[in-house]
C-alpha cells in the first residue's frame, strides 16, 4: 500500500514537469500548426541562462525568473526570425507541411551545438529550492521529497496562471481566436501575427520553467532535456495535441504510468513504455484521449 | 467625405482571373447589393475590400483613403467590418466571447459592453445563449452572431457575404429586415453580396450585377429590378 502511494506521488511529480513541456508544445501547435521540436533546445538554453544566474546568486527562484524571461524572449525570437520568414515563403503544398518541422529540428541541433560551444558538455547543476531527502513520518522515509512538493506546487501555479490568462483576459481570448480561426480573428481586428508571437513567448517561458524544475533534481547538459521533449510530446499526443487540459491530463497519465512501470515492472522499460503508449494511442484513438472539439475549447 | 470607391479592380487566384476591371462606388449611408451567380467573383470582391485578398491592379478607397495593401486587422480600425462567407463565428468560443472579440482592438471595455448590450437588444436570442458555445447555435443564430460581432467593432462600412446562405426563408426575411433597419439606424454603408437577388435588391439603394468577374450592369436598385432583360438574364425569373 505504502509503495503504491509512493509511486503515485513520484508519478505526479514527474507528470507535472511533463505537463509543462506538453503544454508548451500544444500552445505552439494550436497557434502555428508546427510541432516544435526546438522546444527542448529553447528550454535548455533558457535553463543555461538560469544556471548562470544561479551560479552568481545561489538562489533558485531568482534564476527561475531569468530562465522564464529568457525562454519567452527565445520563443518570440524563433517565431519572428524563423517561422514568420518561413511561412512567407512556404505558403502551400508539401513545403508548408514539412519545412517548419524540419526547421525546428534543425534549430534544436543548432541550439544544442551553440550551448555546447559556450558551456561545454560537462554536467552542471543548480541549487535545488528545497531538500531532495524524502519526507519522514516517524520511522519511515518516503521517496517524495520537499523538492517534489515544490515542483508540483510550482507547476500547479503555472497552470492556474495560464488558465486564467486564457479564459479570463482579452489577450487569452485573442490567443484562442487566433489559434482556432485566424481569418475571423483578423476580421475582428486581432493582430494575429503579433498574438502568435506572444503564444510562442508563453510556450518558451513555460519550457524554461520545465527545464529549471527538472534541472533542480537532475543535471544540466546540452542534451539533458531531450527526454523531456519526448515525454512532453507523447503526453501532448495522448491529450489530443489541441487541448491544454488534454496536455496536462496526458502528462499526468504518462508520468504516473511510467513511474508505476519503473517501480513495479522493470527500470529499463520506462523509456520503451512511453513509445508503446504513443503508438497505442495513435492506433486506437489518433485524436488523443481528450482530442474532441470539446477538448479544444479548453 | 466620399464613401467606398472601387476603380478598375482586378484580382486573380493564381492563373485564374476572378475579377476583371470592376468599378463602382457606394456613397456614405448607401446599401449596395452585389448580385451574381456562384463563381461570379462576389466573395473575391469582398475579400479584396477587407484586405484578405491582394489585388492585381486597380484601386479601392474608403473615405478618401486608398486601402490597397492595408491588412484586415487595420481596416477594422478604419471602420471596415467584414462578415465572411458561411456564418463566420468561432465555434470553439462562447457566444459572448465571439461578441467580445469584435471589441478587443478598441481597448474600451465599457463601450464594448455597451455595444454587446445593443447587439443583444437587436438579437434577443443571442442574449439567452451568451454562455453557450457558438457551435450549439442554429444557422440563423450564427448569422446573427456573426453580424453582432461585426457591430461590436462599431463599423462604418459593413461587408456582408451571403447572409442568407443555407437559411430557412422565414429566417432570411428576418435577417434582411434587420440589415435594412440597422443601416438606417446606425447610418452604415453596406456592401451586401447575395445570390438571393430579389431580397437583396429590395433593401438596396444601388445594385451591381457581376458575371464571370465583370460588372455587367449597375445602377439604381429599383431600376434593376424593373429591367425585364436583366431580370431574365441575371435575376432568374
Amino acid at each position: 500500500m505504502q509503495k503504491i502511494l509512493d509511486t503515485l506521488l513520484i508519478g505526479i511529480s514527474q507528470g507535472s514537469i511533463y505537463a509543462l513541456m506538453s503544454l508548451a508544445l500544444v500552445l505552439v501547435w494550436r497557434s502555428t500548426r508546427v510541432v516544435n521540436f526546438a522546444q527542448a533546445g529553447q528550454a535548455v538554453l533558457s535553463t543555461y541562462v538560469g544556471f548562470e544566474i544561479a551560479s552568481r546568486t545561489g538562489n533558485f527562484w531568482i534564476s527561475l525568473i531569468f530562465a522564464v524571461i529568457a525562454g519567452a524572449l527565445i520563443g518570440a525570437a524563433v517565431d519572428v526570425l524563423l517561422m514568420r520568414v518561413l511561412f512567407k515563403h512556404a505558403t502551400s503544398g508539401p513545403a508548408l507541411v514539412v519545412a517548419p518541422v524540419i526547421a525546428t529540428l534543425g534549430l534544436l541541433g543548432l541550439i544544442r551545438s551553440i550551448v555546447g560551444l559556450v558551456w561545454g558538455g560537462e554536467y552542471r547543476s543548480i541549487p535545488a529550492p528545497a531538500s531532495k531527502d524524502g519526507f519522514t513520518f516517524g520511522t519511515t522515509t518516503i521517496p517524495f521529497s520537499p523538492l517534489n512538493s515544490v515542483i508540483v506546487a510550482a507547476v500547479a501555479l503555472v497552470l492556474i496562471a495560464i488558465s486564467i490568462l486564457f479564459t479570463r483576459t482579452n489577450l487569452g481570448l485573442a490567443l484562442r481566436a487566433s489559434a482556432y480561426a485566424p481569418e475571423i480573428a483578423r476580421l475582428a481586428g486581432v493582430r494575429t501575427s503579433q498574438t502568435r508571437t506572444i503564444g510562442w513567448a508563453i510556450a518558451g517561458g513555460v519550457g524554461g520553467v520545465a527545464g529549471m524544475l527538472i534541472t533542480s533534481y537532475n543535471f544540466l547538459s546540452p542534451y539533458s532535456l531531450d527526454l523531456l521533449l519526448v515525454f512532453g510530446f507523447i503526453a501532448a499526443v495522448v491529450g489530443g495535441l489541441e487541448s491544454m487540459v488534454g496536455a496536462v491530463v496526458g502528462a499526468m497519465i504518462l508520468g504516473i504510468g511510467l513511474t508505476f512501470i519503473l517501480n513495479y515492472v522493470n527500470t529499463s522499460l520506462t523509456f520503451v513504455s512511453g513509445f508503446v503508449v504513443l503508438i497505442i494511442v495513435l492506433l486506437v484513438k489518433p485524436d488523443g484521449l481528450i482530442g474532441s472539439r470539446k477538448g479544444r475549447r479548453a | 467625405m466620399s464613401g467606398l470607391v472601387v476603380n478598375r479592380l482586378s484580382v486573380s487566384h493564381g492563373a485564374i482571373t476572378a475579377l476583371r476591371g470592376v468599378s463602382f462606388s457606394v456613397e456614405p449611408g448607401q446599401l449596395a447589393a452585389v448580385i451574381g451567380s456562384n463563381g461570379a467573383g462576389k466573395t473575391t470582391l469582398l475579400r479584396a475590400l477587407s484586405g484578405l485578398k491582394e489585388f492585381d491592379s486597380g484601386t479601392v478607397s474608403w473615405q478618401g483613403r486608398e486601402i490597397n495593401g492595408i491588412k484586415s486587422e487595420d481596416l477594422v480600425r478604419m471602420g471596415i467590418s467584414h462578415v465572411s462567407e458561411g456564418k463566420s463565428v468561432i465555434a470553439e468560443l462562447t457566444v459572448r466571447e465571439n461578441l467580445v472579440l469584435g471589441g478587443i482592438w478598441r481597448r474600451d471595455k465599457a463601450d464594448t459592453e455597451a455595444a454587446i448590450r445593443e447587439v443583444v437588444e437587436l438579437f434577443p436570442r443571442l442574449g439567452e445563449r451568451m454562455k453557450q458555445s457558438a457551435d450549439t447555435l442554429s444557422g440563423g443564430e450564427r448569422q446573427m452572431l456573426a453580424i453582432g460581432r461585426a457591430l461590436v467593432s462599431r463599423p462604418k462600412l459593413l461587408l456582408l457575404d451571403e447572409p442568407s446562405l443555407g437559411l430557412a426563408p422565414l429566417v432570411i426575411e428576418q435577417i434582411f429586415a434587420t440589415i435594412d433597419s440597422l443601416r438606417h439606424k446606425l447610418g452604415l454603408t453596406v456592401v451586401l453580396v447575395e445570390q438571393n437577388a430579389m431580397s437583396a435588391l429590395e433593401i438596396a439603394d444601388i445594385g451591381i450585377i457581376i458575371n464571370l468577374g465583370e460588372v455587367v450592369a449597375s445602377g439604381n436598385a429599383k431600376d434593376l429590378i424593373n429591367d425585364p432583360a436583366l431580370r431574365a438574364a441575371y435575376l432568374g425569373y
